[in-house]
């Protein structure tokens, strides 16, 4: 399994970087950590005409707080994202998440923005952005632009990306007073794609909960707030919410079928609210 | 590969410890150019798609999955393959600890095993043996099962404390 032919581009700038991405337009795939497109080129599931290399861009990696809002660079490392104090203390959610990101070699290498911009309807970075109102920014040669994350995962492998864009950063608001993250979920192995997983954000309001924030992984080809859940487990609680999530329409498959994801998500909430199932 | 017409890229790198220079094709996998073109032969290349392991190789200081990363990428960055960290002595404890309990059958992953534990007992000097299983969940043994790697782990994270 070798990859088909490509041009490569390793540019120095982002404007070069941007120029190239201009100039080939959908024939070009981004390479950042590659943890995903590299598998694809040697099972040749894709194969672009061009690789624009960005791992030589300065800066792209920075990790900052400041007046409220964490930003985590596109090619930062899950490594790097995990390790960061900044991260614990203004997401704590993409912390957890990403002790489920595949293995220490894969999360050495691969990147917060490259996960989002591949939007694998498994994976744990998408649904902790969504989770947590994160800000996608993208650059192109002609301008930039901010997605929202409800409006930037389209369904499976498809986001509001257009061709000649690049994302530069993700911008999170940081934890606010009285808030609770959690990140759980279920795999067959660990580092394995999750059968079903949940992003939660709570602030509770003596027993009860007063505000909430749901996103999942695993369960819905495209990853979004759950917006009927939450409203649920605010207003009627836990099995009020469960019963939300029985009606979602869930990915199938031989190996995890759509019913067994739900049931899944619905164990993984009452976990994460403290019950025992 | 050997095609006429394969477009390629010079680059330059520091492999275990020697300044190499190199002339890759562009879609060469690391691990293919370290085992082909530089003859180094440990990193062994298993699934080929980011799941076993078998190809592990340091690079810049952390390992990587040499299937998944192109040679052209090397250029710049410091390489250590299973023969550098052997030669230097570096991960002499864990090959030790893995001779002794017999971690091993055909010894196709004790590459990638030996770099990834080396990397966990960096950072965590005393690890359980949950966080040695976490830490190789992303290298694949067919023949052993994982009870007797996860032994020589734990020994030699002992004998390095020592």
């Amino acid at each position: 399994m070798k990859p088909a032919r490509f041009d490569y581009a390793r540019p120095e700038t982002l404007e070069g970087a941007l120029a190239v991405l201009a100039e080939q337009g959908p024939e070009a795939s981004v390479l950042a950590g590659g943890q995903s497109l590299m598998p694809m080129l040697n099972l040749r599931m894709a194969r672009p005409g061009m690789l624009v290399d960005i791992n030589r861009i300065p800066g792209l990696d920075a990790i900052t707080l400041a007046g409220g809002v964490l930003s985590i660079g596109a090619r930062a490392r899950h490594a790097e994202v995990l390790a960061s104090p900044l991260v614990q203390q203004a997401a704590p959610m993409l912390a957890q998440a990403l002790q489920h990101v595949a293995h220490p070699a894969i999360r050495n290498r691969g990147t917060l923005g490259g996960s989002l911009a591949l939007a694998d309807p498994a994976a744990e970075m998408p649904a902790c952005a969504a989770c947590l109102g994160a800000t996608i920014v993208l650059a192109s040669a002609g301008g930039g632009r901010r997605v929202a994350a409800k409006d930037f995962f389209l369904g499976v492998y498809a986001t509001a990306i257009e061709p000649g864009e690049l994302i530069l950063r993700v911008e999170i608001p940081a934890i606010a007073t009285g808030w609770t993250h959690l990140f759980q979920e279920v795999s067959r192995r660990h580092g394995d794609y999750a059968m079903a997983g949940l992003a939660l954000a709570l602030r509770r309001k003596g027993a009860g909960i007063a505000e909430a924030r749901i996103a999942l992984c695993g369960v819905e080809s495209a990853t979004r707030r759950q917006a009927e859940a939450e409203a649920a487990l605010v207003a009627g609680g836990i099995e009020a919410a469960c019963q939300v999530l029985g009606g979602l329409d869930a990915m199938g498959g031989e190996e995890v079928t759509a019913a067994h994801r739900i049931h899944l998500a619905r164990v993984l909430l009452r976990r994460a609210m403290g019950t025992r199932n | 590969m050997e095609l006429t017409d394969e477009p390629t890229a010079d680059i330059a790198c520091t492999l275990n410890g020697e300044a190499v220079r190199a002339r890759v094709p562009l879609r060469q996998n690391l691990v293919d150019w370290l085992r082909y073109g530089a003859g180094l032969t440990g990193s062994h290349v298993g699934c080929e798609h980011g799941v076993c392991g078998a190809c592990h190789v340091q690079v810049d200081g952390a390992v990587v999955r040499g299937c998944l990363m192109l040679a052209v990428q090397a250029d710049g960055t410091v390489v250590e393959t299973i023969e550098g960290a052997t030669g230097s002595g570096r991960i002499r404890a864990l090959q030790d600890a893995f001779f002794n309990r017999a971690a091993l059958q055909c010894g196709f992953c004790t590459p990638g095993m030996l770099l990834q534990a080396a990397e966990l007992l960096e950072r965590t000097p005393d690890p359980s043996r949950a966080e040695i299983r976490e830490a190789l969940s992303g290298n694949y043994c067919r023949c052993t099962g994982y009870h007797a790697i996860v032994d020589a782990v734990q020994t030699a994270a002992a004998s390095l404390r020592a």
